[in-house]
């Protein structure tokens, strides 16, 4: 029913944690759906995700999707980590049951969200510094 | 790797004594118990002993009661839409719990979608039916009654024998599913003045694909499957002699080892919760605290999603299940849990634990190891752990 990657991930995700110095974080989902996604990013004054970690509430899909969105946005700038979709999530965790597909969407609302919340925190220090 | 089943309350395996009673009916026995002759009447012989086995385990007043079907499923669509049908001109209203299988639930559905009105039953925090709820529900229209003897994911046991007497009380046919109940709690249709009761052999010791319906003389019953004799005309098709054999001798063991088993199902129950709740923090045990099953035990585990726990577990060769969103195809919580009015962030994060009668100390003592190692690693990424809770 699960892809080998997706077992492996599971077991050891290589991006599971917080982030020190994290200057975003985004998050989507709600426990009484079974899903709860957290991505911690921290971005350069270049735009540069330098790093990127993740805390996820749910099933294996749910952990193992997070894990594989760290990887695909780390050392990208954000608008690149803006185009990374949900198939491109799937596409390398592989085969999984269809009502689990909806975790990899998720994922790709996390990263979203986090670029949001990014973007939120700076206009409000632009707004701080300009009075 | 080690392996330890703790998924007894889906299915066991087939005891060497109920597989003994099987064997020969494949290639020795192997008649026809409908035929008339000689290799036919001994397949007959096989088929009247399983099922006075199976009548005598329950305390049916009469064999000729007991009406040999596919498994528990099959036994309770049957009872709920063919007692339902059978006395439609006398009224089209029925009642169940909310908590049922959803063999149960299913079928009712779709008698709503033929013109028949069905009443959920609400249930306490500990997964009870209030009779006065019944009282409640009871209408002139009112023809059947469907309570489960035991609920499959939390254990908790119902008061049958009171259920049976109020629908009595109005006229009302009561049936139970008592897929769970079997080996589990004594059972007595009589006694408990039960109309209609599922069965199934894969509970206790048997074979999958076999189960029965106890039917009491004088209810009646639309006929299930046309096209033969068998089951008194009411299911035809050829006998499945060796699993309606295996099912009778499962069932027979099944009533004659209940105490020991039960004994021993309790201590290991009581040792494992033990230490569930001296070595895990933040956790809630559903079900009756004492009205209950020995050999189910569901717990809530806060902070975590129950598949992640069982599919860690499976890694390290446990097996447990879950009725949280993830295993079943719907990304809904448990309805026994929502209707228990768990949260349904716990009811997401709750596993059940159920026991064979062949575990061991060391078996339990593997699991709450793996269990312990599982919820710290999940509670270490999840986003709702607070610092200093794990």
């Amino acid at each position: 029913m699960y892809s080998k990657e997706i077992i492996e991930r599971f077991k050891n995700p290589k991006n599971a944690g917080s982030l020190r110095g994290a200057n975003a974080v985004g998050k989507v989902g709600n426990a009484a759906c079974g899903d709860i996604m957290k991505i911690y990013l921290k971005i350069n004054e270049d735009n540069i995700i330098e790093d990127a970690k993740f805390k996820t509430f749910g099933c294996c899909a749910a952990i193992a999707s997070t894990d594989v969105a760290c990887d695909l946005i780390r050392g990208k700038s954000i608008d690149e980590a803006l185009k990374v979709t949900n198939k491109d999530v799937f596409n390398i965790l592989g085969t999984m049951p269809a009502h689990k597909i909806h975790c990899s969407v998720l994922a790709e609302e996390t990263i979203r969200d986090a670029v949001e919340d990014f973007y939120k925190r700076k206009e409000k220090e632009n707004r701080k510094n300009s009075k | 790797m080690r392996k330890v089943y703790l998924d007894n309350a889906a299915t066991t395996y087939v005891s060497s004594e109920v597989l003994a009673e099987m064997l020969p009916c494949f290639n020795t026995i192997y008649g026809n118990s409908s035929s008339l002759h000689g290799f036919g009447r001994e397949a007959s012989a096989i088929v009247d002993r399983a099922r006075d086995r199976v009548a005598a385990a329950i305390n049916a007043q009469k064999s000729n009661e007991i009406y040999f079907t596919s498994g528990g499923t099959e036994a309770d669509n049957w009872a709920i839409k063919g007692i339902a049908h059978a006395y439609a001109n006398k009224g089209k209203h029925i009642i169940v719990s909310s908590i049922e299988h959803h063999a149960v639930l299913d079928a009712c559905k779709q008698l709503e979608s033929e013109g028949f009105e069905v009443t959920y039953l609400p249930v306490d925090k500990h997964g009870l039916v209030n009779i006065a709820d019944i009282l409640h529900a009871i209408k002139k229209s009112t023809t059947l009654i469907s309570i489960m003897t035991v609920n499959n994911e939390v254990g908790t046991i119902q008061n049958i024998k009171a259920i049976a007497k109020t629908a009595h009380e109005y006229g009302i046919i009561f049936h139970t599913d008592a897929v769970q109940a079997i080996g589990a709690v004594k059972i007595d249709v009589q006694d408990m003045e039960i109309d209609a009761m599922s069965m199934s052999a894969h509970k206790i010791y048997g074979p999958k694909g076999v189960g029965a319906l106890y039917l009491k003389n004088g209810v009646r019953i639309e006929n299930l499957i046309s096209g033969g004799n068998q089951e008194r005309g009411k299911r035809g098709g050829t006998v499945n002699v060796a699993e309606v054999a295996g099912f009778g001798k499962a069932i027979e063991i099944a009533v004659r080892d209940l105490s020991i088993n039960q004994q021993k199902l309790r201590a290991v129950r009581e040792y494992f919760l033990t230490q569930v709740q001296e070595k895990i923090q933040y956790i809630q045990v559903n079900g009756h605290p004492h009205q209950k099953v020995n050999g189910i035990v569901n717990i809530s585990f806060e902070m975590i999603e129950g598949e992640s726990i069982l599919m860690l577990l499976d890694l390290d060769g446990v097996a447990v299940s879950t009725a949280s969103a993830c295993t079943s195809n719907s990304l809904e919580p448990s309805h026994v849990l929502q209707n228990m009015g768990v949260p349904d962030e716990l009811a997401q994060g709750s596993i059940r634990f159920s026991f064979g009668k062949n575990i061991t100390k060391s078996d339990v003592d593997y699991a709450v190891e793996v269990l312990v190692k599982a919820v710290a690693k999940l509670r270490g990424i999840s986003p709702l752990t607070k610092a200093g809770r794990k």
